[in-house]
């Protein structure tokens, strides 16, 4: 048990987890390759949507540990995230829209799906540019992990505005808690495409690290 | 496409232009971080 957590803590050293991070982004890029030709013609949509709360909960939980037990790798994790995570919430606002037209009629409502995805991007946005405005990186650090916990709130919100509120947007098609309302074939795609940007966040947040630990060092 | 092809190929066009857009800055950057470290 000791001995397991020793290496656990090796690991949390930016020196030693730079050689890891970059056997790790080659794998997991790989196989973001493989699985986003496997998956390329289903939905991005949905797994983009997936992605943009996802990593904003993964990037809020490393600035947590970071702001509690002053870690320099978690708050450099919770760095290389932001730009993944924002790119994942354009792409859902972009593809949403380009649904939006032919299904609805327009491009974007002010409803409480769209607006609160808008919100998380402006989150993203406000995350990197509080730390690229400070100068004192220990500061930068905090400030951001400060606005990242804060903002974790409206996660909830987006996956639940479908519940809560009258919204043009459809309800939830997959759940954990009953069965999905569609075709198996077009669930293993959206499936499938969702574990490709899994793979594709791994790889390029782990890149992103890797240039973060050598900038810092 | 039934005249659906400009949303589709819109979606998927800026999409796999903004992830190789991405993939370039990293690669770049890491090229930087590498040259200027070694």
């Amino acid at each position: 048990m000791t001995a397991q957590s020793v290496k656990w803590f090796w690991y949390a050293s930016p020196q030693t987890f730079y050689p890891v991070a970059g056997v790790i982004a080659r794998w997991c890029g790989a196989a973001a390759a493989v699985l986003c030709a496997a998956g390329l013609y289903i939905d991005i949509h949905a797994a983009g949507t997936w992605m943009s709360m996802f990593i904003y909960v993964v990037m809020a939980f490393w600035a947590a540990i970071g702001l509690a037990f002053n870690t320099r790798l978690s708050h450099m994790m919770a760095s290389a995230l932001a730009p993944t995570g924002a790119l994942f919430t354009f792409i859902a606002l972009w593809t949403g829209s380009f649904w939006g037209k032919p299904t609805w009629g327009t491009w974007w409502v002010w409803d409480a799906r769209l607006t609160s995805e808008l919100i998380l991007l402006f989150l993203y946005f406000g995350f990197m540019a509080l730390q690229a405005a400070i100068d004192d990186r220990r500061r930068a650090e905090r400030a951001g992990a400060l606005l990242a916990i804060v903002g974790v709130v409206n996660v909830p919100i987006i996956y639940y505005s479908v519940q809560w509120w009258n919204t043009l947007h459809q309800g939830a098609s997959v759940s954990l808690t009953r069965a999905p309302s569609m075709a198996a074939t077009m669930l293993t795609g959206m499936l499938v495409m969702a574990l490709a940007f899994w793979m594709y966040s791994i790889a390029v947040t782990l890149l992103r690290v890797r240039c973060l630990i050598l900038e810092n060092r | 496409m039934g005249g659906y092809g400009l949303y589709v190929w819109g979606a998927y066009g800026v999409t796999f232009l903004l992830i190789g857009v991405e993939i370039a800055l990293l690669v770049n950057r890491s090229r930087k971080c590498s040259e200027t470290k070694t």
